[in-house]
């Protein structure tokens, strides 16, 4: 692990422009992108090589904070704006930053068909399990039962399992962690921009303002110390039987395997129709 | 200078009356005349009813859709009859008896030839009938060039094709001198 | 794990029979003889010699050749062409595609044209270089999808929410529909929009001979690129009447790009001041370079006592109305607007000084009259012929004629 001095995360950022942010005391999405910029601070990555791409929603607020080329677009759409710019300029590093709502709901026919593609994007995904931004409205990842501002007597919608969906539509690198867990979601981060093709990390994270309050979870401190203790590695949930698992968050990388990335793929096609002897 | 010379050829889906189309107007090209060639059809890419519009000048053409046909066939009675009125009292009239049977008008210019019967008798399957009658028509209303219709088949389909193709072209020829006055 | 979906596919380019006829086909439109050329195909072409690397679009009626023919022709000479996942995918692919750098086109009809709105009303906020081409059919919702109608006039100009440019095309021919691509993508470089090329179904699947000219006659613009050091850079510089260079991904200015309202640096904003200055940057940059915009056809004007206003393929029924009422001694004009937004405000008002009455046809429930009447309200002695129609069915030259001895 290479060593990051302190004031990395300073350096990385757009300290003159655009501080404070709108993000809440309390909130997970912070120290995610501390983990994120510690990853890619260990990296032999130009910041003019980075691009970060997010929607609409809290989390997707990070990329006007940092000091890369940044798009902040459309709610939903920030994975089908990342597949043109990566398409274009394969050499870049696409980063897209999205949310539980952002990507799975509105956002879901990009996150499945990109991923079915494996064209090569980083999704972070920080899973709040509801809309912060709005208020605390159900979102696919709001727990059965809990209580959201559109599900006040409780949500009688089951929830998604954003990795299990990642990698049923074929995703190649498809990782889970915890807010709480820094260095992990450090070492992940790294592993997924190191993976030619697409990758996933759900980052299960904690709004204490909102979901919080709404489901009496009381502050940020306590849903920190729910996410480490109700969290399992892998390796240790392999070993547990099913009911002990009930209700745990799995921690790791769930699949990381090589398959034909898009846009290497689509050089390839290009080089043989031209040998084919199209027109000069 | 000669005006406009409004071509409509119609019958249904499937008996590839579009390209007929674009083979004339490409023979028109090739003769270096004016041309445009517009089409309407349902939404299915087989049956319902099918329509090719060729419009050939030697000067601007504006409105690219016939609407006073100069010549119009037809390979089944819907399109007979949904279109014979707007034929030109001095227009040439080619309809396809295998499907139509009953004529409402008596146009001066008409021609009743079973295409489809000839094109299964003669080359085995009615698919070459919308060539098999184009050559009729070209033959018969001296419109393009012969060669240049040729040209135009070979170079509008498959080079499988071509072969076959010509050879319906030529059986539509032929039939034309038969029926030619 | 799902077995199936992880196991590597390998993709083999074994051109299928009838490739090499269209292939060779399309070479020879290439070499720039007179061709018998489809609307579509020429809307293709124009985009390749517009130099167009980017496409990304979804399959629909009418407009599918353009993307089958770009699908051929992109590869070739290392462009990208993608088949997104719907319609909003595609406009969102070619915005990111043109911040990388990309000159980048897409290409729909009515339905898909609904779906893109917010995406276009982004790539105007944003003032990213984009083309949508719109192949209208007969609407609202799927309606008649191989027919014809012109009812997205308005909706060209007004479906992203919010006000914001709007810059449409809408060519009459094959040969303008391929002069208008290239003018459609020009405009968007320069002007750093979503520039809108509308057709009609008809001269979409339309053929025509055409012969494209040679590149050297085609002219092509591309965007300003900075020459500020990158911290000097601002995405959104008011200088040069709102036409101000535009760095890409990657090149160094890394700079932030967003939906919200923003000031000139590209970041969130939500001072009155920066957010007015927004706004009125996005309407002078039309404003300022309106007479670089607007284009339009006058037809027998000079001494036209009745004017035909008409777009696209209702204006060349119009055409071959003027020649037969001229036939007969009536004085008849047309003015055809190439460009319909920015709409030609000082051309209509000039028209509606010199002639007695103004006629309108047009495939819709009365959107041009709109603007027309919008012009005309101080004038009551003008009289105005309305012709509309949506029923799949083409105006024809007779029918203008009719209604506007009628109406005289």
């Amino acid at each position: 692990m290479a060593n990051i001095p302190q004031r990395v995360i300073h350096d990385w950022l757009r300290h003159d422009k655009k501080f404070p942010h709108v993000w809440c005391a309390g909130c997970s999405n912070g120290i995610v992108l501390g983990s994120i910029i510690r990853a890619l601070a260990g990296m032999d990555i130009q910041r003019d090589d980075i691009v970060m791409v997010s929607g609409i929603g809290c989390s997707s607020r990070m990329p006007v904070y940092v000091d890369f080329n940044t798009l902040h677009t459309l709610h939903g759409r920030a994975i089908a704006y990342a597949t043109g710019v990566k398409l274009h300029k394969p050499h870049l590093k696409v980063i897209v930053i999205t949310g539980d709502g952002d990507c799975t709901a509105i956002g879901g026919n990009h996150l499945i068909h990109a991923a079915r593609r494996n064209i090569d994007l980083t999704v972070i995904l920080i899973n709040n399990n509801m809309y912060g931004m709005t208020g605390g409205q159900c979102s696919p990842t709001t727990p059965h039962d809990a209580i959201a501002t559109t599900a006040p007597y409780g949500n009688i919608e089951p929830d998604f399992n954003i990795c299990d969906l990642a990698m049923g539509a074929g995703a190649s690198f498809v990782a889970r962690t915890t807010a709480f867990h820094t260095q992990e979601t450090q070492n992940m981060v790294r592993e997924a921009i190191e993976h030619p093709g697409f990758s996933l990390i759900e980052v299960i994270s904690a709004c204490p303002v909102i979901f919080g309050r709404l489901n009496k979870k009381g502050g940020a401190p306590q849903m920190m110390k729910e996410m480490r203790d109700n969290s399992v590695p892998l390796a240790a949930a392999d070993k547990l039987p099913p009911e002990k698992l009930e209700g745990k968050i799995v921690r790791g990388i769930l699949r990381k395997e090589i398959r034909p990335e898009f846009c290497a793929q689509y050089a390839d096609l290009s080089k043989r129709v031209q040998a084919m002897g199209g027109e000069k | 200078m000669m005006k406009n010379y409004e071509i409509r050829l119609s019958g249904s889906g499937g008996q590839g009356l579009i390209l007929a189309g674009i083979i004339l107007a490409r023979a028109a090209v090739i003769d270096k005349r004016r041309v445009t060639q517009t089409q309407s059809y349902g939404p299915e890419s087989r049956g319902g009813s099918s329509r090719a519009d060729v419009i050939i000048s030697d000067q601007e053409i504006y409105f690219p859709e016939a609407t006073n046909f100069d010549c119009l066939l037809a390979l089944t009675q819907e399109a007979c009859d949904k279109y014979l009125f707007d034929l030109r009292d001095t227009g040439v009239l080619i309809i396809d008896t295998t499907y139509v049977k009953n004529l409402a008008l008596a146009a001066e210019n008409t021609y009743e030839v079973p295409f489809t019967d000839i094109a299964i008798e003669k080359l085995g399957s009615p698919i070459s009938t919308n060539i098999l009658s184009l050559a009729f028509l070209v033959k018969i209303t001296g419109i393009v060039k012969e060669a240049s219709l040729k040209q135009s088949i070979a170079e509008s389909v498959k080079p499988a094709f071509v072969e076959i193709n010509h050879k319906a072209m030529q059986i539509g020829f032929d039939l034309a001198a038969k029926y030619g006055k | 794990m799902n077995k199936k979906t992880t196991k590597a596919k390998t993709t083999k380019i074994e051109p299928a029979e009838k490739q090499p006829t269209k292939l060779e086909e399309l070479q020879e439109k290439r070499e720039r003889k007179m061709v018998l050329m489809q609307g579509n195909e020429a809307v293709a072409f124009g985009a390749l010699d517009a130099g167009c690397n980017f496409f990304a679009g979804y399959p629909i009626t009418p407009s599918t050749e353009i993307a089958e023919i770009l699908a051929l022709e992109l590869p070739k000479r290392g462009g990208v062409f993608v088949q997104m996942e719907d319609e909003i995918a595609s406009i969102s692919a070619i915005t990111g595609a043109s911040l990388a750098g990309a000159k980048a086109l897409t290409a729909t009809s009515g339905p898909g044209f609904s779906l893109m709105q917010e995406g276009i009303g982004y790539a105007k906020i944003t003032e990213t270089p984009c083309v949508v081409v719109n192949v209208q059919r007969v609407g609202p919702s799927t309606g008649m999808p191989t027919s014809c109608a012109q009812g997205d006039m308005q909706q060209a100009r007004w479906g992203s929410h919010g006000d914001s440019p709007a810059i449409v095309l809408y060519p009459d021919s094959v040969k303008e529909c391929y002069e208008l691509t290239i003018r459609a993508i020009n405009l968007s470089e320069k002007y750093r929009t979503c520039v809108i090329l509308l057709l009609d179904e008809v001269l979409g699947h339309m053929r025509e001979a055409v012969r494209l000219p040679d590149m050297a006659n085609v002219r092509v613009i591309s965007r300003i690129k900075p020459t500020v050091p990158p911290h000097w850079y601002k995405h959104y510089d008011e200088n040069q009447k709102y036409l101000s260079p535009l760095a890409s991904f990657g090149e160094g200015y890394r700079y932030n790009v967003t939906g919200l309202t923003h000031d000139q640096l590209g970041f969130p904003t939500n001072k009155a001041t920066e957010a007015a200055d927004m706004m009125e940057r996005l309407r002078k940059k039309i404003t300022y370079n309106i007479r670089d915009l607007v284009q339009i056809e006058s037809y027998k004007m000079e001494d036209a006592k009745i004017a035909i206003f008409a777009a696209g393929i209702v204006a060349r029924a119009a055409k071959a109305a003027v020649s037969m009422a001229r036939q007969e001694g009536i004085p008849v004009g047309l003015l055809r607007p190439l460009t319909i937004w920015p709409f030609p405000d000082d051309a209509v008002r000039k028209m509606l000084r010199d002639v007695d009455v103004v006629v309108v046809p047009e495939l819709n429930q009365g959107q041009l009259v709109r603007e027309i009447q919008r012009l005309v309200k101080d004038r009551s002695d003008s009289k105005l012929i309305k012709i509309q129609r949506v029923n799949g069915k083409l105006i024809s030259p007779t029918e203008i004629l009719r209604k506007m001895k009628e109406g005289m």
